[in-house]
């Protein structure tokens, strides 16, 4: 089965028609969250990532992540309300899993952008030299990437991150939809690699060592820097 | 210096029925790469792992339980229980399947579940839910607390029943290796086209059968 029709729009129309319940939500105060738009189209990264994959990866992974959380929080909303402190407490798995997943795919779509935008330029200014200084070259920084995103078991993502109160730079990973913050409560995520297998299936198949490979050629380092320099100004 | 030949080496074993035979609700395709590469990588990367330790020559469910080590796993138990996991995975299916179970093994459903309708209910959405990569079980209790014997469980990545200490009779893999190329993120209709059309109800009843007698 393959989905060719790639090279469309980016996505569907912007945030999902929200009916009845969630206009109340948002009434009452809860904020609801959207798909975010892709700054590039499906087809933009290929040939590193497919556009069926890209696809697929945003209409319906991060959708459903964001669906779900959003059927989450109404639910915690109104287990709050009512004071169901069980019920509060059995919601914190869905918040966490779908809530993790569209906080991690929203970070990863900025982490990718087409070779003619920049996508695989190295990083300039200081983050390339916080990268030679704590992991010697961006090669080796690459090197230990795709070593601990290979190794990874199951489902997970590879970190590049910050420390923001021991301005250090780390490599992490994190296993289902877990943010880094899971990691260490003042780590700040500057690449993340999705290493599910819904993220490189199709194309790369078992050979997820060939993905992590390829993908270094479509990441962008300009909004890596960008968030690197807030952090340690 | 000269290898050391190994005195037990684990081999792959083929499913026992050719890797067409379940199309089209589950590709050869799919089994080229989630038996020919997934699986045989398990098998290899046991083998790496145990040869020359005293792991090697262990019963592959020593194995698995002595790495489970009580939650706190050692390095092989991924490999080894996917090897375990995989080969019962196969198992699990044959050409022609799903359907309903007769005889005892129906009844014990009916009897832990309610009805057979309810079993299938609480198998799918235990695979269904299962989040990120894992399985899901029908399982066999020795020591029930409430008297049920069967039941449904869902365990991550390369969890297994054998180190909760039940005996395992069905399972389904829902990690997306397994369904990805056919369904894609469509997992529930990989689930349903499983129970509907995969499920060797044969060997679970062969495996209940073993099962209670182990523990009669």
């Amino acid at each position: 089965m393959a989905l060719r029709a790639l090279l469309t729009r980016k996505t569907l129309a912007s945030a999902p028609r929200l009916g009845g319940a969630a206009a109340a939500a948002s009434f009452r105060g809860l904020q609801t969250s959207s798909l975010p738009d892709l700054p590039y189209d499906y087809g933009a990264l290929q040939p590193a990532i497919s556009g069926e994959i890209m696809q697929l990866h945003h209409q319906k992974h991060h959708q459903a992540y964001v669906t779900n959380y959003n059927k989450a929080l109404e639910q915690l909303h109104d287990a709050m309300g009512k004071g169901d402190a069980p019920a509060v407490v059995k919601l914190q798995s869905a918040i966490k899993f779908n809530g993790g997943g569209h906080v991690n795919h929203s970070i990863f779509w900025k982490n990718l952008a087409p070779i003619q935008e920049g996508g695989g330029e190295p990083p300039k200014g200081s983050l390339g030299w916080a990268i030679d200084d704590h992991f010697q070259s961006l090669d080796a920084l690459v090197q230990k990437m795709n070593a601990e995103g290979a190794a990874l078991q199951g489902s997970g993502w590879v970190w590049l991150g910050v420390d923001k109160e021991l301005k250090k730079l780390v490599v992490e990973t994190t296993s289902n939809q877990d943010p880094l913050v899971t990691k260490g409560p003042s780590l700040i995520p500057l690449i993340g690699i999705d290493v599910w297998e819904h993220a490189y299936y199709l194309q790369y198949k078992n050979v997820r060592p060939d993905y992590l490979k390829n993908i270094w050629k479509v990441i962008n380092w300009k909004y890596a820097s960008e968030v690197y320099e807030k952090e340690c100004p | 210096m000269a290898a050391a030949i190994p005195a037990a080496k684990l081999e792959l074993k083929p499913p026992p029925y050719p890797l067409d035979a379940l199309e089209p609700n589950m590709s050869q395709n799919t089994l080229l790469f989630h038996w020919g590469k997934h699986h045989r990588s398990y098998v290899d990367n046991l083998n790496k792992q145990i040869v020359g330790t005293q792991l090697q020559g262990k019963s592959l469910e020593d194995v698995i339980v002595g790495t489970y080590n009580n939650g706190d796993l050692l390095p092989p138990f991924n490999n080894a229980a996917q090897v375990w996991n995989h080969d019962f995975f196969w198992d699990s299916m044959k050409p022609g399947g799903g359907g309903k179970p007769t005889g005892e093994l129906l009844k014990s459903i009916e009897r832990d579940f309610g009805s057979f309708e309810k079993f299938s209910e609480e198998f799918r959405a235990a695979a269904a839910t299962q989040f990120g990569s894992g399985w899901a079980w029908l399982a066999f209790n020795p020591r029930p607390s409430d008297g049920k014997e069967l039941v449904v469980l869902k365990t991550p990545n390369a969890v297994n029943p054998l180190v909760l200490g039940y005996t395992a009779l069905l399972t389904i893999d829902v990690w997306e290796h397994a369904y990805y190329l056919d369904y894609q993120n469509r997992r529930p209709d990989y689930i349903s086209i499983f129970m509907e059309k995969l499920v060797s109800w044969d060997a679970v009843c062969a495996k209940l059968e073993v099962a209670k007698s182990q523990a009669a």
